[in-house]
């Protein structure tokens, strides 16, 4: 029972994202691929009857992970307690970026409000990348299973780190690359004219960069966190995942030479979908490694809510994850196609 | 230590009562909007539709400053209350994830076909996805208040030798009788909010001599409305959750009445100051016997007074509990006494003209929100000192690793930015009400990139 919702919040965090992922690709690259107004107006619109659904997944694999693993979330949440409200606040900002450049008449602050969600999209996806580079580096796990992390650091990997040191920068960093390729070939999908033109173009000069990031954090984590290997070298099939990782990226090439948006961006999803689930097939049974005594790691047995609890919660949320995806399915394909510039924007 | 404490304590406070500012509206005008959308679709009106639209305009608005400030509540229950997330997580994670898999995705997804669909769906699909909207607030109202009524009053638990609670029943959790009195109170005094905003936007208008038409359609539905909540706020939902806490929370009952000593023929305090030094109310201005009628409906009967209990079982704020809770039942009286008078004056055809009451209704407008704070304000400081009521001690729920001056630096950064927003959101909710109802169709091309 634990493996299951083990593998379901796994599943939620890749589904959180692949699909606010695109929409935080498309904030950092908003002001280059957009360039003028109406271009940018044109980003916001593919991505605006979405992005505010895509950011629920968040709170419902969040909520799902409080009420399954508590002592994760209640260790987690304290130890990383700095830059989780950074990340609060940037999540405010981007909404703020996003909501008021709507409602802006006047050009300056329209421009203002770009920043500001560019801003916040490109660092929130760097955020994100790090959180997921102390997870797999590990934190100085106590007896009781707490943390405390300061946010700056001597940038070395030890037993006493902090939040960013090189391995969880080069996680941010690789994040940020790939969300914005993921987000480049949405907006590829989306758009048409110049804006297309731009995205691809981006896409296309990240590409070497994202494949070589995703070469050296694969060593980088292996070296900075040894225990990572032991889980492939008891099932040799999880090899598989690296090698899927890398091959989703070529197609990914492939197809996006091709010219193929919708299958390109398709591979990008499976290429953040693999990398996530090579980070928890490595991490697993543990879902928070300790930095020093690998007695202190929280596993999915330790942290795990009572038998009960997990059984019932089973039951609701398989019937309310199926009505949530027959929502997205059907929104998605309300606002399926390219944007229209000419209709003025979506409906009314 | 203790001063982390209070921080931390502070940091909940402020956060979710900024939030709920918006949350309140927005659960209000939803039944609101599906009024006018039933309306419309029976009678093939366009004002309905129209006021529809316009009350859309301004329930987008605030439901972005809902999930914008509701993100930080679900973070906090982990950053801020580290050890009460570790013991309780198991069960009140239970209703907060059912809001997001339930509540959220269906609100986020018909809020979308609602607001941008109009033109896209069949009046019929429209009018579905405004009772969709309207379901799925409700709904994920009614798991947080299932959450709170957990904390207020625990069932369906069994507490293991490490201190951490374990669900043993769904449904009691879920049916709590708490929660069932709490959630009609808590949606009554929501929509109250909805009636009070939507008059006093159409008595701007009539004043302004604006938009007539819509400003009187505004006005009657949110005087009959308001009428009919305001009294189901007092009866029967008020005094079923008063009768609750006599039951379950005595010393709460106590300490919000300002009653000291178990009295039998229990007098109720309509105003006067709790002394707390000396134990007893000054100045006070009480209808005898009132409290005891009102809890045990005999005359005479014995009310626990504050003495019935050890000191740290008491609330430990017995002031700004008192004054809270003399607010919220003093505002309420006030709404149903404006209601009243204004639906006698409908009734009379006199209301449109009465420029007097058109003045009280449009200033009326902030107190539903400050009577919905006092109510929580009431709720939350009534049940300490306990996290979870006679359980878990409000001390030992919170992140001890967080030290108090990592908590006010963070609760200084949500002050800033919630200031922003509130600039913003002022801004936004004017520019809408000066361009009224009839742009309220034009605007939307505009509008239609964002939620």
């Amino acid at each position: 029972m634990e493996t299951l919702w083990f593998l379901i919040v796994a599943l939620m965090l890749v589904a959180y994202v692949v699909l606010d992922g695109f929409d935080l690709g498309a904030g950092a690259i908003h002001l280059i691929a957009g360039k003028t107004d109406a271009g940018r107006t044109a980003i916001i619109r593919a991505i605006g009857p979405v992005w505010d659904g895509n950011e629920v997944w968040l709170l419902a694999t969040g909520g799902t992970l409080y009420f399954a693993f508590p002592l994760l979330y209640a260790s987690s949440f304290q130890g990383f307690y700095l830059p989780l409200m950074i990340v609060l606040w940037l999540l405010m900002l981007r909404a703020i970026g996003i909501e008021f450049r709507a409602h802006s008449t006047s050009e300056v602050w329209r421009g203002f409000f770009d920043v500001v969600f560019c801003g916040a999209s490109a660092l929130l996806a760097v955020f994100f990348g790090a959180a997921l580079g102390n997870v797999v580096r590990g934190v100085p796990l106590g007896k009781d299973g707490l943390f405390f992390l300061p946010l700056w650091t001597n940038w070395r990997v030890g037993p006493e780190p902090g939040i960013l040191d090189w391995y969880t920068v080069l996680s941010g960093v690789l994040a940020l690359v790939a969300l914005t390729v993921h987000g480049a070939l949405y907006i590829g999908l989306k758009t048409e004219g110049d804006v297309n033109t731009r995205a691809r173009k981006i896409a296309s000069a990240l590409w070497p960069v994202q494949l070589g990031l995703t070469l050296l954090s694969l060593f980088a984590s292996v070296w900075a966190n040894p225990a990572l290997a032991t889980n492939f070298k008891r099932w040799p099939i999880g090899v598989a995942i690296p090698v899927l990782v890398f091959a989703s990226l070529f197609a990914m090439w492939r197809l996006h030479a091709k010219g193929n948006e919708k299958y390109a961006f398709l591979s990008s999803c499976a290429y953040l979908a693999l990398m996530l689930g090579g980070a928890a097939f490595a991490a697993y049974p543990n879902v928070l490694l300790a930095s020093g005594d690998p007695a202190n790691n929280l596993t999915i047995y330790n942290t795990a809510t009572g038998a009960y609890g997990m059984k019932v919660g089973f039951v609701w949320w398989s019937i309310g994850i199926v009505i949530a995806i027959g929502y997205f399915v059907f929104l998605f394909k309300m606002f399926k196609g390219k944007v229209d510039m000419a209709e003025g924007g979506y409906g009314h | 230590m203790e001063s982390a404490l209070l921080v931390h304590r502070l940091h909940f406070a402020f956060t979710i009562t900024y939030h709920y500012l918006f949350p309140q509206l927005t659960m209000g005008l939803a039944p609101l909007i599906v009024y006018f959308k039933t309306k419309a679709l029976r009678t093939g009106e366009d004002r309905y539709n129209k006021a529809a639209r316009f009350w859309a305009k301004i329930f987008g608005i605030n439901f972005v400053l809902g999930v914008v400030t509701g993100i930080p509540m679900e973070f906090q229950f982990g950053t801020n209350w580290s050890h009460f997330s570790q013991f309780a997580g198991g069960v009140i994670g239970q209703t907060l994830a059912m809001e997001g898999v339930f509540a959220f995705f269906l609100e986020s997804a018909f809020l979308g076909l609602f607001l941008f669909g109009e033109k896209r769906l069949s009046p019929k699909m429209h009018w579905f996805s405004a009772f969709m909207v309207f379901a799925g607030s409700w709904l994920s109202g009614y798991f947080i208040v299932a959450t709170d009524a957990w904390m207020q009053h625990p069932v369906g638990y069994e507490r293991l030798a490490n201190g951490s609670f374990q669900l043993t029943s769904f449904w009691a959790l879920l049916l709590n009788p708490w929660a069932l009195w709490q959630y009609a109170h808590n949606m009554s005094g929501a929509v109250i909010t909805g009636t009070f905003v939507m008059t006093a936007i159409g008595a701007y208008y009539l004043l302004s001599k604006k938009h007539m038409e819509q400003a009187r359609l505004y006005i009657r539905t949110g005087v009959v409305a308001g009428l009919i909540f305001a009294v189901i706020q007092l009866f029967p939902t008020g005094d079923g959750q008063g009768q609750m806490l006599a039951k379950k929370q005595p010393a709460t009952l106590a300490a919000m009445e300002g009653l000291y000593t178990t009295t039998e023929g229990a007098p109720i305090h309509i105003m006067g100051q709790p002394d707390v030094a000396n134990q007893k109310i000054d100045n006070p201005l009480s209808v005898p016997k009132m409290l005891s009628f009102l809890t045990y409906k005999r005359w005479n009967a014995e009310v626990k007074g504050m003495d019935a209990f050890p000191k740290e079982d008491l609330p430990d704020n017995i002031p700004l509990l008192y004054y809270s809770y003399h607010i919220m039942v003093g505002l309420g009286t006030i709404f149903i006494a404006v209601m009243l008078l204004s639906a006698f004056l409908l009734s009379k055809k006199k209301l449109y003209d009465a420029k007097w009451m058109m003045w009280i209704l449009m200033l009326s407008a902030p107190f539903p929100y400050i009577a919905n704070t006092a109510g929580w304000m009431t709720a939350e400081i009534g049940r300490q000192p306990w996290l979870v009521y006679g359980l878990l001690r409000t001390k030992d729920g919170y992140s001890t690793l967080v030290s108090a001056g990592n908590g006010w630096f963070t609760l200084l950064g949500f002050m800033g930015m919630y200031t922003i927003l509130s600039i913003l959101f002022l801004f936004l909710v004017y520019r809408q009400i000066a361009s009224g109802p009839e742009a309220a169709e034009t605007h939307t091309k505009e509008a239609a990139v964002a939620v």
